[in-house]
């Protein structure tokens, strides 16, 4: 079976070989299968190594110590820890949280259920390049404000936040400060030994490493203090029990250590790839970008095609695997968040497809791609009631609809 | 989501995708849907003067399933009388596409837009 082109590495990406080759040296009675935490014979020991030796890995990518690192099972379980985390510990000090509508929902049902535990969020307004203006951030800070929570890169349309400032924002107001970096860590540099940042939260499997891996950056100067959120044999310093899963470590470990050695030349063959696709686009009609182009990660193209709705989109476009935020892709019906809060039209959000690229892409994935998605907006087009409205000079807005 | 044969049949053979002139007294027009929810179907029938549909267009923007259930539905009802078309229920549609429950709507919509076309052609013939 000819499978399709995959074009959806923000969703996950295909774990390495070289990862998957390492991992498997650590599951069997031939491998290093021990428990990392029994100190007293070979076993452990092993096992303890090569834990040792991805945290080293882990926190090289990023310029962090190792024993910042906390090994979790994905980025979920880290925005979780750091949030609850810090709510709790800290809740005497303040009971105010900041955050962004357009973060994922690991941050927004995260700081939903503390609202109902007591705790106050105010969930701000990105401009309409999804990026945060610093100023609404200043104003939204209260005496009581404890924690602040923005996403480095967004998971839909790939702006990249100025962790820098909004950090020195948190630091001159004693607010500590968790960015959740699943999409930006190793793609864009990250150095937390100069940046202003508190809790980072880091997932393996969006960097070819395995899923159910992932890590939370604890700052260690200033020290940051958590509340466990899963209590049991005191691993990662009380803060996360739990045996921890060799395997998934060293995938990680070796995932990390890869995008540090290959992150510069390979972005810059991403990016080269993503103009092109976006190239291919760019004399179409009624064609829209979603999200600043320029303060964006390489590989992400959100891209709404008006008048065609997403998901039938999808279904024309089947040799090619991408997302959409239309609301046919979920059952709520309601289209992507993350475009509504830019202040896209409904029918813009329901029209909008993601298209992400990574390690495996090539020039001729592209060039098909391109072909394919022209041939089909043109079909589902000649199809569309709203672009025969829009032909007519019908301003879709002033239109009386029959909801339903 | 998979989407069944028919589904995708439809989808990609769309039958009866077009435009009949909505001021002629003999065609009526339904328009239904919002582009807010993700589906505008707009579906029209044309009846010859012993009240039996002999033409029926559609164009729809919406989802795989939401295209399907129109195109279905213009095959439907052409030969039929308006009153035997405005008879169609929206499970019919459900139980020949095997739409699955998320998809109900779509077939909703499709019932919605032939009552409203023969709405409109009745409310021409005054």
């Amino acid at each position: 079976m000819l499978t399709p082109t995959y074009m959806d590495y923000s969703a996950t990406t295909p774990v390495d070989f070289r990862v998957a080759k390492k991992m498997a040296n650590y599951l069997t009675m031939e491998g290093d299968f021990g428990n990392a935490a029994s100190r007293s014979h070979y076993y452990g020991w092993q096992a303890e190594k090569a834990v040792d030796e991805a945290r080293s890995q882990v926190a090289s990518l990023v310029g962090a110590d190792p024993r910042e690192i906390v090994w979790t099972s994905g980025a979920t379980e880290s925005d979780n820890l750091a949030i609850k985390g810090i709510a709790n510990f800290y809740h005497k000090r303040g009971k105010h949280i900041i955050t962004m509508k357009t973060e994922h929902k690991a941050i927004l049902d995260t700081c939903r259920q503390l609202e109902r535990e007591g705790f106050e969020v105010t969930y701000l307004e990105p401009l309409s390049s999804g990026l945060l203006d610093i100023n609404v951030f200043k104003d939204a800070i209260r005496e009581d404000t404890i924690l602040a929570s923005i996403m480095h890169v967004n998971n839909e349309i790939g702006v990249i936040q100025d962790i820098q400032s909004i950090g020195d924002v948190c630091r001159e107001h004693k607010i500590f400060f968790h960015v959740d970096a699943a999409q930006s860590v190793g793609k864009i540099s990250i150095d937390l030994a100069s940046l202003p940042v508190d809790l980072m939260s880091f997932s393996a499997h969006k960097i070819y490493g395995p899923k159910g891996m992932g890590a939370l950056y604890v700052s260690r100067k200033p020290r940051v203090r958590l509340e466990a959120q899963m209590h049991g044999g005191g691993h990662e310093r009380g803060m996360r029990s739990g045996t921890l899963a060799t395997h998934q470590i060293v995938g990680m470990g070796e995932a990390f250590a890869i995008a540090k050695a290959e992150m510069l030349v390979e972005g810059k063959k991403i990016k080269q790839l993503r103009d092109r696709l976006l190239e291919g686009f760019s004399d179409m009609e009624e064609v829209v970008i979603n999200g600043d182009i320029e303060q964006r990660v390489p590989g992400n193209l959100n891209i709404s095609f008006n008048y065609v709705e997403g998901e039938s989109l999808m279904m024309a476009i089947s040799d090619v695997a991408v997302s959409s935020g239309s609301a046919c892709t979920s059952a709520s019906l309601e289209p992507s968040y993350v475009l509504r809060a830019l202040g896209r039209s409904d029918e813009l959000a329901h029209s909008s497809i993601r298209f992400s690229i990574g390690r495996y892409t090539t020039e001729k994935d592209v060039d098909d791609t391109i072909r394919l998605v022209r041939e089909k907006v043109e079909k589902l087009r000649d199809l569309s009631p709203l672009w025969d409205m829009f032909k007519e000079g019908i301003d879709l807005s002033t239109v009386q609809w029959a909801a339903h | 989501m998979a989407y069944g044969k028919k589904v995708l049949d439809h989808y990609e053979n769309p039958r009866n995708v077009g435009v009949l002139d909505k001021d002629a007294k003999n065609v009526g027009t339904g328009m239904v849907g919002a582009p807010a929810c993700g589906d505008v179907m707009r579906l029209q029938i044309q009846v010859n003067d012993k009240g039996v549909i002999e033409d029926a267009k559609f164009k729809t923007y919406g989802c795989g399933s939401a295209i399907a259930s129109s195109s279905l539905l213009t095959e439907w009802v052409k030969g039929k009388t308006v009153d035997e078309a405005s008879e169609i229920k929206n499970t019919e549609i459900v139980e020949e596409l095997e739409l699955p429950p998320v998809k109900i709507h779509c077939s909703v919509l499709a019932e919605d837009a032939i009552k409203a076309a023969i709405n409109d052609l009745k409310s021409k013939a005054g």
